[in-house]
């Protein structure tokens, strides 16, 4: 188990990370996910060794190592630019860590083997890296990242560098090759869908806070904070200011609905997922929301649409093909019963789709 | 602005190609339409971008004719051909504010300042960059920059069509879902033929009116993406479109019809009486569990979001299908069905009863 | 990010900090020692504080030198980096000649100083070298060794051939380095070549001309073998610059103190102009 105790990191005079705790276990997933400034690489520096922590300490297993420098230390790393060693052959670069551990060549070749079937370059193993296609060269430096037998491996998203359809392809991978193993993984990303697609745990993170940490399917579906929700979606989720008294929830003088009777009245910030608003009105209590076309992307398979209503941009992402010209005036309907409401400090006060099994 | 016809055109890398690997565009011939959203969808290495800079006349191409309208321009550089090109990494003007880089291609053409100053700003006003007019372009953010070399490809009023090769590569993911529909929205405001190469199906089917998908430098289809999505000509097509992609699972012909561990499946096509073995392509979305039906083993489940995708293995073949939030998933051995007219029949990869190309 | 901290690379520098020290810091302080105390000879010595300074700074030998430094300095920089910046331009950016234009552009680095000041001394001899012999066949009146004008010419062609192919190739690196993506846009964007220079080629070799310049203007204003050897500072004092005055005074005149002091003057008012010139250019990059 690694823990970070009220782990903070600034240089010069700026803040990169606040106090954080947490704490990650072997076994499964753990995420880290926010945008490209967040604190992510960061964060993946502390828990290596490889920067030190101007406040707080990091644990392993019950060990406090914050002064511990990395060599010392049992971790990986995989980045997003493929690094290998440009003279040394596939096999060469996979073996490297185990030559450094000085262990014997029978070993080295059974391991290298086995990893190489694993993570399936086995047929590469005498070519070099700049012969490779992106997608086996990043194969070829998580291979050496696992085949260290770490306790910790922290991969900085990785995919972001491969095609699209490749991505897609590890992404189902590398779950089932981490499965066998007793390591704590780490796994940086600014996807949302890839971090739910892990499962796990996530942290999402934001200008160097962590807004909400649990597993993921929870804080997906029940975001402590407005950062957090905004964190965990893509397309952006729809937000608007609404107020609440005499029992409805009002966005504006036209639009309102039926409120909780556990909210207190006042106003509040909601926030509601793309996908439940829809051109097509699914339920009863759905509430219409007129507004004005922007532009409608149609995938083929999917719809998204970008419209201005009420002073907001909000996005409606929905199945099938529902095209749209721009500029037109359009009615799209709201599941408001999958809304959250946030109070004033951002925090999550009510809301949440209906209850189903995580 | 005009009609872009490829005829015959082939290219290869090498002075002497022998065999069909040496070519990196096979002989193809298209033709897009005055004023028409198109991509250049495939992945890494298929010969996308060798067709972009042959259309842009970055490259001669070793055989074969390009026609902007009804002129050859095939022998002409870029700068004669009337065409912008935005690239992959922006390319803005260091030393000049926004303004003047967006004004730039108008001044190198000597077109006087007042119907410059109406122009950039128009073209700022559709590219949002209307407050940073007066600031030096190398303050700006990648998505401003990449902002700024569309705007100076749209601020001309003598270009034939914009060509973009992957344009949001380095843009920051949160951003990149913005930029994206600005240029659809662009592309709808201006009517200039747009050419659009990538590897990301998002940004090619949310863009483009209609789509080539290459493999291996040829042409595999061409179509609408409802039509890409919805009847792949090809398992390449099917795979490569939607996320997860179309699931291909070898069976067994009876006389024309598909037939799947001995139980017949109803498919929208039929295959050649003399076939005996082929595969079957539908796409997770139109698989659902039911009462009765094909058997199935249910190894995982991940939470996307809005759907489910559920890991399953038919008669020994790994599939996939997707479940909407809030349904029940079965474990273990379950049962599904196929939609009918979505599922189809195809020999050797390409769809079977279909004639001729694309 | 932090470097591991290692103790034991003390010992691998230890030899190196011994040898300079011996060979660099300990002569300096001895020059400083100089500077400020007399000396008649048999190593008696009396303290003379800032006198020697004083002397220096007010003699008008030192200004004149100084001023033939400055505008021996000034004028090949002046003439050096544009004609750097042009030739790498000419240079071509890929292909087999790319190597043989690199070799030819560095060979003049590569010859010792003292041979270049000979060759050129040969070069430019009114009777037999090949360019003084030239001249005056064309008719113009050229004798270096006579007159200062033409010794100042031979002087300042001599470092523009000697020094130009360094400003030639610190360009050529900037230039090189700019991504095809730039050339393309700006021939789309319809840019003439003198546009394309100014907005995109320019700008990025910036910083390797300011090393240029800097480097440049660092060793013109230490130059000694070359003149030296040219025209050991003749004709007359036409052509003695700073560091020969300074070597004609400590050696020649064996005026220590005077010497010493002058270094010392030499070595600031060099540190004070490099940090003068690298802040005003860093300053607008920042800006």
């Amino acid at each position: 188990m690694l823990e970070l105790k009220q782990v903070g990191k600034s240089v010069g005079g700026t803040v990169h990370i606040h106090p954080t705790d947490l704490a990650f276990e072997a076994g499964c997933f753990n995420v880290l996910l926010g945008t490209t400034l967040a604190g992510k690489t960061t964060l993946m520096q502390l828990m290596a060794g490889l920067e030190k922590p101007t406040i707080g300490n990091v644990h392993f297993n019950g060990a406090d190592v914050t002064g511990l420098p990395v060599q010392k230390r049992n971790v990986s790393m995989v980045y997003q630019q493929f690094i290998n060693y440009p003279n040394f052959s596939v096999y060469d670069n996979i073996a490297s860590p185990l030559r450094v551990a000085r262990l014997p060549d029978s070993e080295v070749k059974r391991r290298v083997g086995e990893m190489a079937e694993l993570m399936k370059i086995s047929a590469m193993l005498d070519r070099r890296p700049s012969e490779l296609s992106g997608g086996q060269q990043q194969r070829t430096a998580m291979a050496r990242a696992m085949v260290k037998d770490s306790d910790l491996i922290l991969l900085d998203e990785p995919l972001a560098n491969l095609d699209f359809k490749l991505r897609e392809e590890l992404r189902d991978e590398l779950p089932k090759i981490f499965a066998e193993r007793n390591c704590i993984v780490v796994y940086a990303t600014t996807e949302p869908t890839e971090a739910l697609l892990f499962g796990g745990k996530t942290a999402a993170l934001h200008e160097g806070r962590v807004a909400d940490f649990g597993p993921t399917s929870e804080i997906y579906r029940r975001p402590a904070s407005l950062t957090s929700a905004k964190v965990f979606s893509e397309p952006p989720i729809n937000i608007a200011r609404v107020v609440k008294k005499d029992g409805r929830i009002f966005l504006n003088d036209e639009i309102h609905w039926q409120a909780d009777k556990a909210l207190s009245d006042g106003e509040y910030t909601m926030g509601l997922r793309p996908h439940h608003v829809l051109p097509e009105s699914a339920q009863k209590s759905d509430v219409a929301i007129k507004g004005t076309v922007k532009v409608a992307e149609l995938s083929g398979s999917e719809s998204m649409i970008h419209f201005d209503a009420f002073g907001e941009d909000w996005v409606s992402l929905s199945h099938g093909v529902h095209p749209f010209e721009s500029g037109q005036e359009a009615t799209l309907y709201a599941d408001v019963s999958t809304c959250f409401y946030f109070d004033g400090a951002g925090k999550l006060v009510a809301g949440g789709p209906v209850s189903e099994e995580g | 602005m005009a009609r872009i016809s490829l005829s015959s055109l082939k290219h290869s890398y090498l002075p002497n190609p022998s065999n069909d690997a040496d070519w990196a565009l096979k002989e193809l011939n298209l033709n897009w339409d005055d004023g028409g959203a198109y991509a250049l969808l495939g992945p890494s290495g298929c010969g996308k971008t060798t067709l972009l800079n042959i259309i842009s006349g970055l490259l001669n191409p070793s055989h074969g004719k390009v026609l902007f309208g009804d002129d050859d321009v095939t022998g002409l550089p870029p700068e004669q051909r009337h065409i912008a090109q935005v690239f992959q990494f922006p390319v803005v003007y260091d030393t000049m504010t926004v303004y003047d880089n967006l004004a730039f291609p108008l001044r190198n053409r000597g077109v006087d300042e007042k119907t410059v100053g109406e122009r950039v700003s128009e073209i700022a006003a559709m590219t949002d960059l209307t407050e940073m007019l007066g600031k030096r372009a190398s303050g700006l953010t990648a998505d401003g920059k990449q902002k700024i070399s569309l705007g100076r490809g749209l601020v001309r009023t003598d270009v034939n069509a914009i060509l973009f090769d992957e344009p949001l590569t380095v843009i920051d993911p949160h951003l990149k879902f913005q930029l994206r529909s600005k240029l659809k929205e662009i592309h709808q405001r201006t009517a200039n033929t747009m050419i659009y190469v990538t590897h990301d199906q998002t940004e090619a089917l949310t863009f483009a009116d209609r789509v080539v998908v290459m493999n291996v430098g040829e042409v595999v289809q061409i179509g609408t993406p409802e039509e890409l999505f919805e009847t792949p000509h090809h398992t390449f097509v099917g795979h490569f479109i939607g996320s997860p992609g179309m699931n291909v699972i070898p069976c067994k012909i009876d006389n024309g019809k598909a037939v799947l561990s001995g139980v017949s499946v109803k498919t929208s096509n039929k295959a050649a009486t003399d076939v005996k073995q082929a595969e079957i392509g539908v796409r997770p979305e139109f698989i659902s569990f039911a009462k009765k039906g094909l058997e199935v083993q249910v190894t995982k489940v991940s939470d996307a979001g809005r759907f489910n995708i559920v890991d399953a293995i038919l008669a020994g073949n790994p599939i996939k299908l997707l479940v909407p939030e809030g349904s029940p998933i079965p474990s273990e051995t379950a049962h599904i069905e196929l939609k009918a007219d979505r599922t189809r029949i195809y020999c050797d990869g390409r769809l079977a009863g279909l004639e001729g190309a694309a | 990010m932090n470097k591991t901290v290692n103790q034991k690379a003390w010992f691998f520098v230890l030899p190196v900090l011994i040898l300079v020290a011996f060979n660099a810091i300990v002569p300096l302080m001895t020059v400083v020692n100089y500077s400020v105390q007399e000396t008649f000879g048999d190593n008696v010595f009396f303290w003379a504080g800032i006198t020697w300074f004083e002397d220096v700074l007010r003699s008008s030998r030192f200004h004149d030198a100084m001023g033939r430094q400055l505008f021996f300095t000034f004028t090949i920089l002046a003439i050096e980096v544009p004609l750097g910046v042009i030739i790498a331009l000419a240079m071509p950016r890929k292909g087999i000649w790319v190597s043989v234009c690199l070799v030819l552009m560095a060979m003049p680095l590569l010859i010792p100083w003292n041979v270049v000041g000979a060759m050129w001394n040969i070069f430019g001899l009114p009777e037999i070298g090949l360019l003084g012999k030239t001249l005056n066949t064309i008719g113009f009146d050229y004798n270096y060794t006579r007159q200062p004008g033409d010794a100042w010419f031979t002087l300042i062609m001599m470092d523009v051939w000697h020094w130009t192919s360094l400003v030639v190739l610190l360009a050529y690196a900037g230039l090189v380095s700019i991504p095809d993506a730039y050339y393309q846009a700006a021939k789309i964007d319809g840019a003439s070549s003198w546009a394309i220079f100014r907005y995109i080629q320019l700008p990025k070799m910036k910083r390797v001309l300011t090393i240029a310049i800097l480097l440049r203007f660092m060793d013109s204003f230490n130059i000694y073998t070359e003149p030296s050897v040219l025209t050991g500072g003749g004709p007359g004092n036409s052509t003695t610059l700073l560091s020969i005055d300074l070597v004609k005074i400590a050696l020649g005149q064996f005026d220590l103190g005077p010497a010493a002091a002058m270094s010392l003057i030499y070595f600031l008012v060099i540190l004070l102009m490099s940090w003068i010139f690298y802040t005003v250019m860093t300053r607008n990059e920042e800006q």
